[in-house]
């Protein structure tokens, strides 16, 4: 029978890489949104060189595995004289990547707006800018939650890699209790199970969030 | 600043190649067992008895919402615990085709329920059994439906399968990333790793658009 009763004592240890997973997923969340609005405005955008520009970042991100991009991030940037620490540039590298996923998925949720919209909200005289934050974005968001939502999830899931630079994040963190207490089944399950419980909480916020934002947009 | 050495590439040609071979053996093997996983789980999934039904969602929401590095290591450094042995490459295409799995299922799920509902009644009168139903009417329809996805799914499997090289898999990622430490090329080996993948994922996508053109032809309704 397997034996858990190593568990109880290394509760708080895994509890620091939960810290760190949620830092790292939120940090990235964070960029991605913000990136992800860039890279959707430039691909969407009438200017060719910039568009073009969209285009390939969204291919190569979305075309390299994470894993991948943030051994890029780890061996290369030094060589070109970029020293950041490790937590920063893994951190920029998935938020960088869910900024491509994004920017399709708000791609997807620009598109489908009505055009009539904006160009009466030309004709009444606002910039551009307006439209853009004041009556596309908050619709658009509205629209793409459960896209951005999914991709959340993914993202967390997707932070368990950045143990392979050495950051002790939950996935890191299970790796070592497991390497310590010769109980690798053990400490990978309760890893996944958190996971499970993470990804399950987000899954049911978004839930929430799409039921009550759909009570007050009306598209 | 560093030069861009190539010669470090031409010398480990070899090596890289069996590397990309493996990468496509370990894609492929994954895809295929993924697929035939994800059809049962998605048969599963439109059960109507709730004790088939409700196991497999449970499968389908843990596999989705764990990463699938967690459960490469469950698998492959936790399986002795539980009695389950497997060498590098067989715990990488099991856990993977695990891992695709939920996510074909899914898409099975959403093709099956594309299907117009009349069709199966028109069939049902017409004496086909649910296997024949099953088989002649849903499958190859479903099957058409969902390529894109199908092709997206696939895609990302075999962007996943950098992460068996964690578990010494020796896949395009391991053999390159070995080259890198050994002779300190870094940027050429990444470089070279990061291209291979971009040309895996924009052949399958290719493939894809190319399988739908056909297969929708037979489509029209």
């Amino acid at each position: 029978m397997l034996d858990f009763s190593t568990l109880p004592a290394a509760l708080p240890i895994l509890w620091s890489g939960v810290k760190m997973t949620l830092f790292l997923s939120t940090m990235a969340v964070v960029l991605g949104l913000i990136v992800g609005t860039l890279m959707c405005s430039a691909r969407l955008s009438k200017n060719y060189p910039l568009q073009l520009f969209a285009r390939f970042y969204i291919t190569l991100f979305r075309g390299v595995p994470l894993l991948v991009q943030l051994m890029i991030s780890y061996y290369c940037l030094p060589l070109i004289g970029i020293n950041i620490p490790a937590l920063v540039a893994a951190t920029g590298c998935i938020g960088l990547c869910a900024g491509a996923y994004m920017a399709e998925i708000l791609r997807g949720g620009f598109q489908s707006l009505p055009p009539g919209q904006k160009e009466s909200a030309l004709m009444v005289g606002l910039s551009n800018s307006h439209i853009l934050f004041f009556i596309e974005l908050p619709q658009v968001i509205k629209l793409t939650i459960p896209g951005l939502i999914n991709e959340t999830i993914l993202l967390v899931k997707a932070s368990s890699l950045i143990s392979v630079v050495g950051i002790a994040e939950l996935t890191r963190t299970a790796q070592n209790l497991a390497a310590s207490n010769f109980q690798p089944f053990q400490f990978y399950l309760t890893a996944a199970a958190i996971y499970f419980v993470l990804n399950s909480a987000i899954s049911v916020f978004g839930f929430w969030l799409e039921k009550r934002s759909n009570n007050r947009v009306i598209v | 600043m560093m030069a861009f050495d190539v010669k470090v590439i031409i010398d480990h040609l070899p090596q890289i190649l069996d590397g990309f071979v493996t990468t496509v053996w370990c894609t492929v093997w994954a895809c295929a067992l993924g697929m035939v996983l994800g059809l049962i789980v998605a048969c599963g999934l439109m059960s109507k008895a709730r004790i088939f039904r409700y196991p497999i969602r449970f499968y389908v929401e843990v596999i989705r919402s764990t990463p699938f590095l967690i459960q490469l290591f469950l698998l492959y450094y936790g399986g002795p615990s539980i009695g389950i042995y497997l060498d590098p490459i067989q715990a990488g295409i099991i856990g993977l085709a695990i891992y695709g799995s939920a996510y074909y299922a899914e898409l099975f799920r959403a093709g099956f329920n594309a299907i117009p509902e009349g069709q199966l009644e028109v069939a049902n009168i017409m004496g086909f059994s649910t296997t024949n139903i099953l088989w002649r009417i849903q499958i190859p329809q479903m099957m058409v439906l969902i390529v894109p996805g199908l092709v997206n799914t696939t895609i990302i499997l075999g962007k996943e399968t950098a992460v068996l090289s964690i578990v010494t898999v020796p896949e395009l990622t391991f053999v390159l990333t070995g080259i890198g430490s050994q002779t300190y090329a870094y940027a050429e080996t990444l470089t070279v790793l990061a291209l291979a993948y971009l040309i895996l994922a924009e052949s399958t996508s290719r493939l894809g658009s190319w399988a739908e053109k056909r297969l929708s032809k037979y489509m029209e309704r």
